[in-house]
């Protein structure tokens, strides 16, 4: 039996040692190209790990660093934490295969540089999974915007450039100014930088100030992406498909939702957030950008354009979700995670085969190909069902969590709200399939689709449908969460 | 012999540099004279080390000059304030020294080489003699040793670059006008008081209560100091010296001289006065605490605008004392602490910074302007690597010791509920990635204009490598700074603040 603290160490240095040896086999590509996919597998057999304990009652935790008195590098598995770990680990293995055939495809040049800085950010992604203390989490949520700003960038030409500069100007800028003096106002406060499950700052803070340090929070973590401060994911779609596949669909942007509920149920505590009502103003934030962000999707005709507004949108239901204040919502949100994850992964891919295979980017140009890509468009639309929440997809039970949590804490608008978004989602998805199978093909174009990046995209479009059968540990950890069990 | 060693370490680490410049001064030789300075600086350096592990267990380490004893004779004071600054001047000193062995000779002549040593070796000298002695008039007088052998070392300058003539002679006059004021005001303390021993002063001032001539001393040796501690507005002779000064002595420079100065407001603020007192409450909130903010942002926004390397971190510089001087405004345990913390980190990090700079321009034999790092950092690749995990550390990012700095000082500004305080310190650190990032973009981003093949010596980059091990050390493992700068700052505003 592996101790807790090796299991941890694992995990997160798999990632680690794939970013440290990419460099020593850039001259062997098949070996360099092996080890991502393989670290995927070693990392996600430490988080399965991590999880059962966690189902069994236990809390792996992990002293590794003192930097000075009450300043330290600590790793607890939270069960948020557990989920979160588990989604960036696993959807790395597919992501990983994926690139390879992606970056081959599509000839990029500096793929070496591509694969270190890749397995760089999975790893901050799981360091912030498994975050210990504010801290911890603050220094490697800064670690992953500097890991992806190279991936951001990686055509070195003026417009990569310009997203690159917008993209670190917004998240670091808001980190640094908003989310930081929080995290310390939270030391202040309570004396220290641990976080608990219940909550920290009941008792502790004057209620008056709490939503006050909510929106620091709030607005200090960018990678939420909440209005007004989602401007940089779709500026860092100038990236290559892999990187807005796993990173600006699961590693960073769940990184963000991800530190946004951990502070509202760790740091706040629902009982605190419904006794003050501090997040009541958050809940109307996130409804505004949940259903402007679907609007604008709308009319975005560039593929990865219209997905990268219906993340922000999607995001903003794990905020919501979080500032419902309401077990059930919580439970929600975080179910939320692993399937918008799975569902929105495989919609990138999807974008990706159409530009290496077909050369195309635009949604008007895809009339009447679906015959030529059937089974990458069929994924494309079990994707969609997943997104919209329609059963027999995973995504249908998050939205059903958020609904019963939206009643349960007495906002009958969101659920309103809820409604209206789904057939947005429904209308801007479900065209895309539908211009593909039953529009008529305007002209023909050669097709050649790597086997890579086919076979990711199918397992990953089958994943959405297990997690509908499959949800059960996952929500069995969602109670734990919120005390249920 | 240990015994008589210890005993009169407090003299000898001023000493050993002191009087090696005399000997250094006099001999011809450029290997042999370079050789003197790097002993001697690491001999100080060793005494500084000495003499912290005396401070840990005496707290207090007095010596009377000549065995007069003091309030009458000159006395010496190391404690666990003091020990701070000189712990950062020797150890600046010896990395610079080796650092200036290949640098130097690429600007100075041959025949002055060996002047130079010798007043490098003062001007340390000087520094630390400033934090040692506990003596205000005697204070002044290592404050224009010090001075006016590092005016000297940037009119050394002018052997490449004329400018550091006006540059020096501007230091010149308006170090004068500071030390001036300064002793105006000490002896303006000297007539009420009679006595010129800061220990014996500190408790003179307690009866002497709105005293005018005490308000005005007082006034006089603060805006003295304000002059040499390069404060906003009284900053303007420092981007010019550091800008024009050899390269190696703008590291030395940039990296120790105002850190002294600051170390001196500290000990004239909390410990010559009272900070419960009504003169220093008024004096820390309406003159240092808004002269910080200014300087801070006034600073970054100079740096932003610059495009010479040298002159840029030289603003750079200006508002990071800004952050040192409002910490010391906010005057509590916890802020004055933090100022210490970032008085060492940011010697760490400034000296790193200009070193890179150094030996950027010693490889491409040309000043250093943005325009001509476009590429640089791939022909270099160790000094760009040390050049961005430093700036980085600028920056305040987590696992560096700027991030340290940045915590404290942020922590202490929230406790004291300055939560404006707070988010200022960090808008103004934001605006500092900009001119960061402009100088890492051209140096990665941006294409060359014509292929370069550099070597990197490594007589340049182990200092400079040590220096950035340093600000990754003190990221990692920070309980040594913190710790001493806590005590140091319980030391000046007594333990309950």
């Amino acid at each position: 039996m592996i101790s807790f603290e090796n299991l941890i160490l694992i995990t997160l240095l798999s990632p680690l040692l794939v970013c440290l040896l990419t460099p020593l086999l850039s001259s062997r590509t098949i070996l360099r190209d092996i080890l991502g996919p393989l670290g995927g597998i070693i990392s996600s057999w430490g988080a399965i790990q991590l999880m059962a304990s966690i189902l069994n009652g236990e809390q792996p935790r992990l002293e590794l660093l003192q930097i000075a008195e009450g300043i330290s590098i600590s790793f607890v598995v939270t069960p948020l934490g557990a989920i979160f770990g588990l989604v960036a680990s696993v959807l790395w293995i597919f992501a990983a295969i994926y690139s390879v055939g992606y970056m081959r495809g599509n000839k990029e040049k500096n793929q070496t540089r591509f694969y270190i800085f890749y397995a760089m950010a999975v790893h901050a992604a799981l360091c912030i999974a498994y975050a210990g203390d504010l801290l911890t989490l603050f220094i490697f949520y800064e670690v992953l915007t500097f890991s992806t700003y190279p991936l951001v960038t990686h055509k070195q030409n003026e417009m990569a450039q310009k997203a690159g500069r917008l993209y670190m100007s917004i998240l670091v800028g808001t980190s640094v100014i908003l989310l930081l003096p929080a995290i310390i106002w939270v030391w202040v406060v309570t004396g220290s930088l641990e976080m608990s499950q219940n909550g920290v700052l009941d008792g502790r803070m004057n209620p008056e100030y709490a939503p006050y340090l909510l929106a620091m929070f709030v607005f200090g973590i960018g990678k939420a992406a909440l209005m007004p401060i989602h401007k940089w994911l779709p500026a860092a779609m100038v990236a290559p498909t892999p990187v807005s596949a796993l990173l600006h669909a699961v590693a960073v942007v769940k990184a963000g939702v991800f530190t946004m509920l951990l502070i509202l149920t760790n740091v706040f505590g629902i009982d605190f957030l419904s006794k003050t009502g501090a997040s009541n103003w958050l809940v109307w934030l996130a409804s505004f950008t949940l259903l402007t962000t679907s609007i604008i999707a709308i009319y975005k005709d560039d593929i990865k354009a219209r997905l990268a507004y219906s993340t922000i949108s999607q995001l903003s239901y794990i905020t919501l979700g979080g500032a419902l204040a309401s077990s059930m919502a919580t439970q929600g949100a975080t179910l939320h995670i692993i399937t918008h994850a799975a569902g929105k992964i495989t919609l990138f891919f999807v974008a990706g085969a159409i530009y290496v295979g077909a050369k195309m980017s635009k949604i008007s140009e895809l009339n009447g190909h679906g015959k030529s890509m059937p089974l990458i468009f069929l994924a494309f639309f079990v994707g969609s069902l997943s997104i919209i929440g329609v059963p027999p997809m995973g995504g249908s039970w998050s939205k059903f969590f958020l609904m019963l949590g939206a009643a349960e804490s007495g906002y009958i608008t969101v659920i309103a709200v809820f409604c209206i978004s789904t057939i947005l989602n429904a209308y801007y998805l479900m065209e895309i399939p539908a211009r593909a199978f039953f529009f008529k093909k305007e002209r023909e174009v050669k097709i050649k689709i790597p086997i890579l990046i086919t076979i990711p995209t199918l397992i990953t479009c089958f994943l959405t449908i297990l997690l509908f059968f499959f949800i059960e540990p996952f929500e069995n950890l969602t109670s734990i969460m919120v005390n249920k069990l | 012999m240990t015994d008589i060693l210890i005993k009169n370490l407090p003299i000898l680490v001023v000493l050993c540099p002191l009087m090696m410049s005399l000997i250094v001064v006099l001999i011809p030789n450029i290997f042999l004279s370079s050789l003197l300075t790097f002993a001697s600086t690491f001999v100080a350096f060793i005494f500084s080390i000495l003499l912290y592990q005396e401070v840990q267990i005496h707290s207090t380490i007095s010596y009377a000059l000549g065995n007069w004893a003091p309030p009458i004779g000159i006395e010496y004071v190391i404690d666990k304030v003091s020990i701070i600054p000189i712990i950062i001047i020797t150890l600046i000193g010896f990395l610079t020294t080796i650092f200036s062995s290949k640098v130097m000779p690429d600007e100075i002549n041959e025949t002055s080489i060996s002047k130079v040593y010798s007043l490098w070796l003062l001007a340390i000298a000087g520094l630390i003699g400033l934090v040692t002695t506990g003596d205000a008039f005697n204070l002044f007088v290592f404050l224009e040793i010090s001075s006016l052998a590092s005016v000297a070392l940037v009119a050394m300058g002018a052997q490449k670059d004329k400018q550091a003539l006006v540059a020096a002679y501007n230091y010149l006059i308006i170090g004068a006008v500071g030390a001036t004021l300064y002793v105006i005001g000490v002896g303006l303390l000297y007539g009420i008081t009679g006595t010129l021993n800061m220990a014996d002063l500190s408790e003179r001032v307690v009866d002497l209560k709105n005293n005018k001539a005490l308000i005005a001393g007082f006034g006089f040796m603060i805006v003295g100091i304000m002059v040499k501690a390069a404060i906003f507005p009284m900053h303007i002779w420092l981007p010019k010296a550091y800008a024009y000064a050899p390269s190696a002595v703008s590291v030395l420079l940039a990296a120790t001289a105002t850190k002294a100065s600051l170390y001196i407001l500290a000990r004239i603020l909390f410990s010559v006065f009272d900070i419960a007192d009504n003169l220093i409450i008024n004096t820390l909130s309406y003159v240092i605490l808004p002269l910080s903010i200014i300087a801070m942002f006034a600073g970054t926004i100079m740096a932003i605008y610059e495009k010479d390397i040298k002159r840029l971190l030289a603003h750079s510089s200006v508002a990071q004392i800004g952050y040192i001087t409002l910490a010391f405004a906010i005057g509590t345990k916890a802020s004055v602490a933090a100022g210490f913390i970032h008085v060492f980190n940011h010697a760490l990090i400034k000296g790193a910074l200009f070193m890179a700079i150094t030996s950027i321009s010693f490889y491409i034999q040309k000043r250093v302007t943005l325009s001509n790092l476009s590429g640089l950092g791939r022909a270099m690749p160790i000094t760009f690597f040390c050049f961005v995990i430093c700036s980085l550390s600028l920056a305040g990012l987590p696992l560096t010791a700027g991030f340290i700095s940045k915590l404290y000082l942020i922590k202490a500004s929230i406790s004291a509920d300055g939560l404006w305080i707070a988010i200022l310190i960090l808008f103004s650190s934001a605006l500092s990635v900009i001119y960061l990032w402009k100088m890492i973009e051209a140096l990665w981003l941006q294409q060359p204009k014509k292929e370069i093949i550099i070597k990197e010596n490594p007589k340049i980059y182990t200092s400079l490598l040590i220096i950035t091990f340093l600000n990754i050390y003190f990221g990692l493992d920070a309980s040594f700074v913190v710790d001493s700068s806590i005590e140091a700052a319980e030391k000046l505003v007594g333990v309950s603040k």
